[in-house]
């Protein structure tokens, strides 16, 4: 089989060919290797790329490999993963979010805050993935400390989208969406705090999924706002997600907002038929503010569902308008707290020249941050300060728990919600500079979902004026497995995943 | 100063005895090299997170159980926002709104007799480093190995109306947290601190009067002296036509005197929110019924019983409840000696042993004379082997020396003389060359008999039986 064909093919079958021996762990990452030395500087979805690094990794999965296929000793695979998941990507590259700590790997979560830091231990999801066996492949650029809807705010220079290099490719984990899109990596990990995820997997053509708050463990995973962050991954195809989430999902004793849960395989309903499945559609979404291109694209893709079998009804979501409002409120007092402890005292930036504690301190943050962190930072501070507490955080909670009650009434009358992921596609660079609120507002869709803790979904549904376009699937807490069934489904019968940036160097589209 | 009445609340930060700290796996244990038990989540490094250390949850139970009040069954861990280099994440773990412990009460006594310390509440909180100005030059170091030690703070109601009563308390809350073996009580290493929060107002008057909060006091005698000074301070100001100014003050013991350290416009905004990393706490019945079942026997309960079973009176049940090895000590005597009387027991724990623990700065479980040697002397005493006098020298003996009771009586012929004949006999040759006191005597010197009594136990080295030496005595004079 052309190499070409297996590495843009389905996850399932490069592993496949990995496990058979058909090709070499270390023939898959240099291949890979190749189009990011050739595309990462136009792109620059990579901070952070080690060859030497990536390839030892490729070639212990090669040994491992070897030795399974030579029916030897059983692999040294970690206890960590249940025997049918250990060794499950061996070989496979992925490509990791700047924010996920990784022993050896310099971790910067895309500040000049973390320019040199170099962490010592591994996020729990980078521990499951090394149990499973998979290479990493890079650190994916993204917006600094995840705050951002552009990639714009990375100290490391923005992304750029691969299907129009003068746009952005959305944020915060847009150079794990831009690498997928771009050929430069089949897998990539990311993080949802607010759209983080969705928003560019819809921007770049991509799936990602943003799995239930509790899902996934954030022991490792550099934190913006505690409540809402959460794990997931970008891919081209929705069964690849299972396959990832998987392996990124379970128990972590280390992180106490980690569910026990037994919920099985997420691969577990691909391939069962849609019918009778009632897909809500919030109609709110749908008015003014809705790009004209996206809501055609979206429209068309509820009416592929149900030619599927799917039931389409109604919903109402009336809180969801205060979403944006309570959000940036709660996130940033998450973070104003979250990144107190980059101080300049033990670890990361520290201003030189300073001349005594409060110097120290002022000068590392100031130096250290970026004008987005700040302005959160700014924000957070102040609304959980003594007098506004009340005013501010505590109403912003209120409104979360109405949001919540919102979609578990929603979830009485359908199986899961359908919709756009973004209000626009893909801005160029530099466009949303002066208004940080516009900015902002590219998460209205995607923000409801975090605050109420629910698994959602971005896949690819067509084209607005040539820039991809993202249908949302929003599922009932701990529902992954029925959001991926019916992306599975819907990507059976389009082929809107398939579609290729053009002229991305060093790879054949 | 009479016209001055004070009140005293106190704030108690109490180190839980767990092995491991409050959110983390690492070590507790003290003096350390310098960040050496710290782990990656208490250097606060990026992306770690805190799980709650069951162990600490149950001492607070505990805790809760053992005052009176009430375990919440769903309680709250809130960030306190501040910058400290010596606190890793820019913030400290406590409860603000909604504490583990909720109310309950302690009991005091002092001279003035016995009284009721409400308290707030109490929560769990993790401790911060130690900042090192010393050993560096033109810098700090930074020691993190007690940042995210598990920390109880036991918050009083201001109830307290004087140096005595606050270190009343203090002493009863260190007896009872080790009583219940939830923190060490070592006072040097920090494990038991206080801050008291003092104000003063003119007797009658229903308003509290400004106050001062006095931190980190870790002895009961800077507690005692860093109020008095400070009530004297604040009567002086306000005495001058000044006002006292709410602020946080240190008490300097070298000059015996407290400072401002900073004041309420000075103080922070810490920016209390619920750590959206630790879920709410829950604690469920079947759990507090679990710890209360392995509660031991309370002070107060204890020293209820001795009073009324034991007819001790109220200050030896108050020295024998001060401590559980106190009390656990005077039971075992007891039991091996179960035909003295309690209050002879109590003497002793209370008088010639604890004279001889303090001087050698030992406690209970460490006593060079165990209570069943104890009890074997308390034996010859009560069947009249040996005297008070002689039995007091014999415990010095077993003190320094070790050995039984028995053995030392025999090894040195400390046998009480109780042979009428005997004992008669050096009493008539006693009186037949004092002439001149017994002349004293009959004319009615009743004192003289002293003399008489003074010679016969030196002549007898001291073991004359006494009862039976005065009856004789008195008979052989009366002529």
């Amino acid at each position: 089989m052309n190499l070409d064909t297996l590495l843009d093919g389905p996850l399932r079958g490069l592993a496949g060919a990995l496990a058979r021996r058909e090709v070499q762990a270390a023939e898959v990452a240099r291949a890979y290797l190749d189009r990011i030395a050739a595309a990462n500087a136009l792109l620059n979805c990579f901070i952070t790329v080690d060859r030497e690094r990536s390839l030892h990794e490729a070639e212990a999965a090669d040994r491992w490999l070897d030795a399974r296929a030579a029916g030897g000793a059983d692999a040294p695979a970690s206890t960590l993963l249940p025997p049918q998941l250990s060794g499950l990507l061996a070989g496979v590259p992925v490509a990791h979010k700047d924010i996920f700590c990784a022993e050896g790997w310099r971790t910067t979560c895309g500040s000049r805050m973390l320019e040199n830091f170099v962490a010592p231990y591994d996020a729990h999801v980078i521990t499951r993935f090394r149990a499973a066996g998979a290479v990493t492949l890079g650190r994916a650029n993204m917006d600094e400390f995840a705050m951002g809807s552009s990639n714009e705010n990375s100290w490391f220079g923005p992304v750029r989208n691969p299907w129009d290099t003068s746009r952005v490719p959305g944020g915060s984990s847009g150079g794990s969406a831009a690498a997928v899109a771009a050929g430069l990596a089949p897998a990539a990990t990311g993080t949802d705090t607010g759209g983080s995820i969705r928003q560019p997997a819809a921007w770049c053509g991509v799936s990602g999924i943003k799995p239930t708050y509790g899902r996934v463990s954030r022991y490792g995973m550099i934190a913006f706002a505690s409540s809402l962050d959460q794990g997931g991954a970008f891919a081209r195809r929705a069964e690849d997600l299972a396959l990832l989430l998987d392996v990124m999902a379970g128990h972590d004793a280390r992180d106490a907002t980690s569910a026990v849960r037994q919920d099985g395989s997420f691969t577990g309903l691909l391939g069962q038929d849609l019918t009778g499945l009632r897909v809500g559609v919030p109609r709110d979404w749908f008015g003014s503010g809705l790009a004209a291109g996206i809501g055609t694209a979206v429209q068309a893709a509820l009416e592929q569902l149900q030619r599927q079998g799917c039931v389409l009804v109604d919903i109402d979501l009336p809180a969801s308008r205060h979403a944006i409002p309570a959000y940036y409120v709660i996130a940033p007092a998450e973070c104003s707290s979250n990144l107190s402890r980059f101080d300049g005292v033990r670890f990361g930036h520290r201003a030189a020249g300073y001349r005594d504690l409060t110097e120290l301190y002022e000068r590392s943050r100031a130096e250290g941050f970026g004008a987005e962190v700040k302005r959160r930072i700014l924000i957070g501070s102040y609304v959980l300060s003594h007098g506004y507490y009340d005013a501010y955080y505590l109403q912003a909670q209120k409104v979360r728990r109405l949001i919540a009650d919102d979609f578990t009434r929603a979830f009485a009358s359908c199986d899961l919600i359908a919709g756009p992921v973004t209000p626009t596609s893909a801005f160029r660079l530099g466009a949303c500079n002066e208004d940080p609120v516009q900015m902002y507002l590219e998460d209205m869709y995607t923000i409801p979902v975090n605050l109420a803790g629910l698994p959602g979904m971005s896949i690819p549904a067509g084209f607005d004026n040539g820039l991809p376009v993202g249908l949302q699937l929003i599922g009932p807490w701990w529902q992954e497995a029925r959001l991926l069934q019916v992306a599975h489904a819907y990507q059976q019968h389009t082929d809107w995943h398939r579609a290729r940036p053009a002229g991305v160097p060093g790879v054949s589209a | 100063m009479s016209q001055w009445e004070i009140v005293i609340g106190l704030e108690t930060h109490a180190q839980l005895s767990t092995h491991s700290k409050i959110f983390s796996g690492a070590s507790t244990a003290f003096g350390a090299e310098p960040n050496t038990q710290a782990c990656a989540v208490d250097l606060g490094l990026p992306g770690v997170l805190p799980v709650p250390n069951q162990g600490a949850v149950e001492r607070a139970i505990r805790f809760g159980l053992a005052v009176g009040a009430q375990i919440a069954p769903m309680s709250v861990f809130a960030r306190k926002n501040y910058f400290y280099p010596d606190l890793p994440k820019g913030y400290q773990i406590s409860q603000f709104e909604l504490p583990v412990v909720q109310g309950g009460s302690m009991t005091i006594h002092t001279a003035a007799g016995e009284k009721t310390v409400r308290l707030t509440r109490a929560h769990l909180e993790e401790d911060a480093g130690k900042s090192l100005h010393e050993d560096f030059h033109g810098s700090s170091g930074i020691d993190l190995n007690r940042a995210g030690t598990p920390l109880l703070e036991i918050v009083t109601e201001p109830d307290m109306r004087s140096a005595d009563e606050a270190v009343a308390y203090a002493r009863a809350l260190h007896g009872l947290v080790r009583w219940i073996e939830i923190c060490d009580g070592n006072m040097q290493e920090g494990s038991f601190r206080c801050d008291v929060n003092v104000s003063v107002r003119p007797f009658g008057q229903r308003e509290y009067g400004t106050r001062c909060e006095i931190k980190n006091l870790n002895s009961f005698r800077f507690i005692e002296r860093a109020i008095d000074c400070e009530v004297k301070r604040q009567i002086a100001l306000i005495e001058d036509g000044g006002a006292v100014r709410q602020e946080t003050r240190l008490y300097d013991p070298d000059r015996d005197e407290t400072r401002s350290m900073r004041s309420k416009e000075d103080a922070q905004d810490y920016r209390y929110f619920p750590d959206p990393d630790l879920p709410p706490l829950r604690i469920d019945e079947a759990w507090v019924r679990e710890v209360a079942a392995g509660l031991p026997e309370l002070p107060a309960a204890r020293r209820v019983r001795y009073q009324r079973d034991l007819g001790l009176g109220a200050y030896d049940a108050g020295l024998l409840t001060a401590s559980r090895e106190a009390g656990d000590y005077f039971e075992a005597l007891q039991r091996a000696a179960p035909g003295v009387d309690a209050k002879v027991c109590a003497n002793w724990v209370n008088g010639e042993l604890a004279a001889a623990l303090n001087r050698a700065e030992l406690d209970f479980t460490a006593s060079r004379v165990t209570a069943d040697r104890l009890a074997g002397l308390l034996r010859r005493l009560a069947d009249g082997t040996v005297s008070g006098k002689i039995a007091k020298e014999i415990f010095e003996l077993m003190w320094t020396e070790g050995g039984d009771a028995d053995a030392i009586i025999d090894a040195r012929g400390l046998r009480q003389i109780s042979d009428s004949g005997a004992l008669e006999a050096v009493l008539r040759e006693i009186v037949e060359r004092s002439p001149a006191q017994v002349a004293e005597y009959r004319g009615g010197k009743e004192k003289v008999f002293g003399f008489f009594v003074g010679q016969a136990m030196k002549a007898t080295q001291g073991k004359a039986n006494p009862a039976q030496l005065n009856e004789l005595l008195r008979k052989l004079l009366a002529g």
